[in-house]
């Protein structure tokens, strides 16, 4: 390959075990594996040698400007959203402790979760655009939507009940009889639009190019809600004495049985490449924890009966999870995109998957088509 | 389950009288001679802010490294070996006998044994650069070391979809489609949300930080102090709207000084793709494909077409991108099943708890 009499006083390449470099200034990757990038992780290889080339190992899918508030948003947005279910049970069933904190921390926690969401704004000014147009096409659309309607239902059930906590000293004048001829209906709303704000922040990630918030989409909604319940639940725990916290704790109990299988059958589903960041690196920490911690606070929910101490340990232990759960998954996607491989390999692989199955006509890049027939696809 | 996504022309068509053909570009990166020219005038025009602090890449000549906010078209440029030449060629010549087994490769570009370079300048399989093609039918002018390596430039941008990804996942309505079914976005409108750019499934939308590396103290004093328009929104190519509507030619197509960048009607522009990739075939170069023509792929074709001399991924392109939205409505099923299962997870949890 020389091109050049001076090339014999070059010295040789040294080897380089994986990643070459070729003149063409392209990198080939010959099955990129974690423990190859030197970040201390010992996984064992999980993808197959493949071969292909990028632009300079340049992303090809960009990353959202999303950050930590965003995953803030995510834990705060479940939280709320299961406390409201919470105080939707507690307020048919009789339970005035468990239905106060559960409206209190349901408001408390979308508050502090819109704050977020709108200081994520390129220009936080003008948040209200969000709601200038009702467009189901967009997640983050119907999500504002979900989330005006949650709030207000939930806020005006919690500031019921702030207000017979200060004894009726809010400055409500004539609006607090209205206010309590409104709260149970309020209430029962707030249960209503509670899942679904729960849950479409699952579909909010997925309906990304994302790779591996993409190839989540079929299970990461059920990752979402049993990740709210366990959340709800755990600050039910925390927040609330046991004789009434039953509920939230057997919901968190089946929060994390449901997160456990939701996020194993995910990951299963999942092309390598796409699964990678999820099981590597920071996020992958912050899955592990996730899953640790769920398991400590669901034994914790299981004990939490006989003791308020325990209950609040094991209660912090799911918000913690729930937390953990969110930061990882929110980090994983952004992880994905940095590596044109998480991008390309599942391309290939499905074009490639397509093309077995015999669909040949459905490939972004063609040969063209034959002269004579004008508009006719090539090779149908 | 594609309920979410447009039909294809039917806002364009909304449009009324004003509606015009689909607009688009056919970029031949065959004839790209990488002079940056298309970027230059792309920002002249567009007054986009400067994208860092001028700092070198130190890849290769681009240093833009792709497309975002503050770079509306990119030049990528590749330096390739013969063996890259080679392997581009086998691929182009697979999607050939895939896609039209009728119209193979000429008797006289007989593929050249693979991994024999020595052979390639025995086989030479046709004219192997852009002088040829203006001195085509007399002697061959070509450098004779193009076979050992080449150099691919190729001016990327905005691919204007027909199913497009960032304008479907917009909440505030600030990404439309205009009459001349391209997708603009409305800087007075968007608030920044970065959905958009996860939606794109060529990374080509960005929100606009400050513009520089530099923080906002310093640079007021630098001598690359500018004003940065519509900071904190997604910015991207607009196809030169403004150019559009007074019957004018994108910047950039218009200064393209090899043609590399033709604009014009997509119907036009596609006829005009194929024909160049149908000539480039006969000259036995089965390594020119098409990029985007294809109203079948993932994204229901694009507004800017490309012919491109080797796979996508070695441009930075996807190689097989397609529209999230179409998953959206399955999406939303499998969400509010979970939204239901978790209601009766509760429910169960109240019930059982009855005491």
């Amino acid at each position: 390959m020389s091109s050049s009499g001076y090339d014999r006083y070059r010295p040789p390449d040294p080897p380089r075990r994986r990643r070459l470099r070729t003149e063409g200034g392209q990198r080939r990757f010959r099955g990129a594996r974690p423990d190859a990038r030197g970040d201390g992780s010992r996984e064992v290889p999980m993808v197959d040698d493949a071969q292909f080339s990028s632009y300079y190992g340049r992303h090809i899918v960009k990353a959202p400007p999303w950050d930590e508030k965003i995953s803030t948003y995510m834990f705060l947005g479940g939280l709320a959203g299961g406390s409201g279910l919470l105080a939707l049970g507690a307020q048919l069933t009789g339970r005035p402790h468990l239905r106060r904190n559960s409206r209190v921390a349901a408001l408390l926690a979308l508050g502090g979760g819109t704050v977020a969401l709108v200081a994520d704004l390129g220009r936080p000014e003008r948040f209200h655009h969000m709601l200038r147009t009702f467009k189901p096409s967009s997640p983050m659309n119907l999500g504002s939507w979900l989330l005006g309607a949650f709030g207000t239902s939930i806020g005006i059930a919690a500031v019921n009940e702030i207000d017979r906590g200060t004894n009726s000293r809010l400055p409500l004048g004539p609006l607090r009889r209205l206010l309590r001829w409104l709260e149970a209906p309020a209430g029962v709303a707030g249960g209503i639009f509670a899942a679904p704000v729960a849950s479409y922040t699952a579909v909010l990630l997925g309906d990304t190019a994302v790779p591996t918030w993409h190839a989540s989409r079929d299970h990461l909604p059920y990752v979402f809600v049993s990740s709210a319940a366990m959340a709800a639940g755990g600050m039910a725990m925390v927040t609330t004495p046991v004789d009434q916290a039953r509920p939230a704790r057997v919901l968190a109990g089946m929060g994390v049985l449901g997160e456990g299988a939701a996020l194993w059958l995910m990951r299963r589903a999942m092309h390598p490449a796409e699964r990678e960041p999820l099981e590597t690196g920071g996020p992958g920490r912050k899955m592990r924890y996730a899953e640790r911690l769920a398991l400590a606070g669901g034994l914790g929910a299981l004990a939490a009966g006989r003791s308020r101490a325990i209950a609040a340990i094991g209660g912090c232990a799911l918000l913690a999870a729930s937390a953990f759960a969110r930061f990882g998954m929110m980090e994983a996607g952004i992880n994905s995109t940095k590596d044109p491989r998480h991008t390309i390999e599942p391309q290939k692989a499905r074009l490639a998957q397509r093309r077995a199955a015999g669909v040949w006509d459905d490939s972004i890049t063609t040969a063209g088509e034959p002269p004579a027939s004008g508009q006719q696809s090539p090779g149908s | 389950m594609a309920w979410f996504t447009e039909k294809p022309r039917a806002v364009a068509r909304a449009h009324g009288a004003r509606a015009g053909d689909r607009k688009g570009f056919f970029t031949d990166t065959s004839i790209c001679i990488g002079c940056k020219a298309c970027e230059v005038a792309c920002k002249e025009w567009n007054r986009i802010p400067q994208h860092g602090n001028l700092q070198l890449l130190g890849s290769s000549y681009d240093n833009t490294g792709g497309l975002g906010a503050n770079t509306w078209r990119h030049v990528a440029f590749i330096e390739q070996d013969a063996e890259r030449i080679q392997t581009a060629r086998e691929s182009g010549r697979r999607l050939v006998d895939l896609g039209m087994p009728a119209v193979g490769p000429p008797a006289r570009s007989a593929a050249p044994p693979s991994g024999a370079r020595s052979a390639l300048a025995a086989n030479r399989t046709g004219p192997p650069s852009v002088f040829d093609e203006a001195a085509a039918g007399s002697t061959d002018t070509a450098p004779p070391d193009t076979d050992e390596f080449r150099w691919l430039m190729s001016s990327d941008v905005c691919k204007h979809c027909t199913h497009a990804g960032c304008l479907d996942v917009c909440p505030t309505g600030a990404l439309f489609r205009t009459e001349f079914d391209t997708v603009v976005v409305q800087e007075d409108i968007c608030n920044g949300c970065g959905t958009c750019v996860a939606g794109c499934p060529f990374g080509v939308i960005e929100r606009r930080e400050d513009g520089t590396i530099d923080a906002k103290s310093d640079r007021a004093d630098s001598r690359y102090a500018q004003q940065i328009p519509n900071a904190g929104t997604a910015n991207k190519c607009t196809l030169c709207y403004d150019r559009l509507v007074d019957g004018q030619t994108p910047a950039c197509a218009q200064t393209c000084p090899t043609e590399s960048i033709r604009f014009g009607d997509r119907r036009d522009v596609v006829a005009k793709a194929n024909e160049r990739v149908r000539e480039l075939h006969a000259q036995g170069r089965t390594e020119a494909r098409l990029y985007g023509a294809n109203n079948n792929d993932g994204v229901g074709g694009t507004g800017s077409v490309f012919l491109l001399l080797d796979e996508p991924e070695v441009y930075g392109l996807p190689p097989d991108p397609q529209v999230p939205t179409a998953q959206l409505g399955k999406m939303y099923a499998t969400a509010a099943l979970a939204a239901v299962g978790m209601a009766a997870g509760a429910l169960a949890a109240f019930l059982g708890g009855r005491r």
